[in-house]
């Protein structure tokens, strides 16, 4: 099954108000530390990256690694400047990419 | 040491050694019932309560997708004949393990599932504890959010729910504990650093945190058996639905909660 995603920006904000972005993504962030039942080693599989723009200005970015649980839950604040669009992106390994955006109207 | 009191001693010993005879615990009386929801912290009860912080609403996507797919031979969804699970599932989950005429026996939301797969979708049966199992039981079972816990009042039931009771009271495992020497004796006391709930089955399939994923309520139970060094039995053995029948009788009236966080 495709990677899942939950955002949670406020649909409108005042201008210049300081607004909170939850993100949620389904991942199993596998550490690679771990061995199977017959101890083999178990790849590593993480999202390595998170960005966010904001009306395709970066306002957001974070490196992910092993010690971060499953389901990464990226939280963060911003300035609501002007409506439009927050573009959500998440890389990892195995060529794994996932998008996800949510608008905003500013007023 | 006289002889007559080496023979008080003995006796005193032997009745320790062999334990009081078939634990009889108190039950928790109905008003003091509690759902460990209540004794979390306040960041994981924030987890549980928004819909865009709960992980376990990941796998609810997941099943709302698998309630809409076409499967097996039959070419036919969930939704083809279950119409809106919004509606056509709303408390169904609350009701389970219900009885099943073709087994004879109580079965369970899963079981259930499965059973509508074969017969129905001609498909093949979800792996237990499989994502899809859980995604769709998750989906399911969230339709019932709210609703109060309310298991067939079916008399075909009863004699399960007493076998689920006497499994809860039953010592077992290395540790001879009984389930109820700490969900019915011992609740709210501290195990470990962490608090004793009292064991109802509100919120289930669950997300763990200790987990990092979702979980049914017979992982759970497996996972209390290989606490108590017992021998967990096979996922959907009859015992554990037995258990689960009890669990939900004992919960009875209590708020669905799926899907629930727990640490």
């Amino acid at each position: 099954m495709a990677a899942r995603t939950l955002i949670n920006v406020p649909p409108k904000a005042k201008r210049g108000e300081v607004i909170q972005i939850k993100t949620l993504i389904s991942h199993i962030m596998e550490t690679g530390f771990r061995h199977d039942n017959v101890g083999s080693p178990i790849p590593r599989d993480i999202i390595t990256s998170f960005v966010c723009t904001y009306n395709g200005e970066k306002i957001f970015e974070a490196t992910l690694y092993q010690a971060i649980a499953a389901n990464p839950f990226v939280t963060f604040h911003t300035v609501a400047t002007e409506s439009g669009t927050f573009a959500l992106q998440w890389t990892g390994d195995n060529g794994f990419t996932q998008e996800a955006s949510a608008k905003i109207t500013v007023e | 040491m006289r002889p007559r009191v080496r023979l008080a001693v003995a006796i005193v010993m032997l009745s320790l050694a062999i334990g009081p005879p078939a634990v009889s615990s108190a039950e928790i009386p109905l008003d003091q019932r509690r759902s460990a929801y209540q004794d979390m912290s306040r960041d994981n009860k924030a987890m549980q309560d928004d819909d865009t912080s709960n992980p376990g609403m990941l796998a609810v996507l997941d099943g709302e997708a698998l309630w809409a797919a076409k499967s097996g031979g039959s070419g036919k969804s969930c939704a083809d004949c279950h119409g809106d699970a919004k509606t056509g599932m709303k408390g169904v989950a609350a009701r389970y393990p219900a009885f099943d005429a073709a087994s004879g026996g109580p079965v369970n939301l899963e079981q259930r599932i499965n059973i509508s797969r074969q017969q129905d979708q001609k498909a093949q049966a979800f792996a237990y504890e499989g994502k899809e199992m859980l995604a769709l039981s998750a989906y399911v079972a969230m339709q019932s959010r709210g609703e109060p816990i309310a298991p067939h009042d079916d008399a075909r039931l009863a004699p399960f729910i007493e076998k689920g009771r006497a499994q809860f009271n039953q010592r077992q495992g290395q540790l001879n504990l009984s389930c109820a020497q700490c969900h019915d004796d011992n609740w709210g006391k501290s195990l470990a650093g962490n608090t004793i709930p009292q064991a109802h089955p509100t919120g289930y399939p669950i997300y763990r945190l200790e987990w990092q994923s979702l979980g049914s309520l017979q992982r759970r139970l497996r996972n209390c058996m290989i606490g108590l060094r017992a021998e967990p039995y096979a996922y959907g053995a009859p015992e554990y639905v037995d258990m689960e029948l009890f669990l939900m009788w004992r919960a009875r009236g209590m708020k669905v909660e799926t899907p629930a966080v727990r640490p």
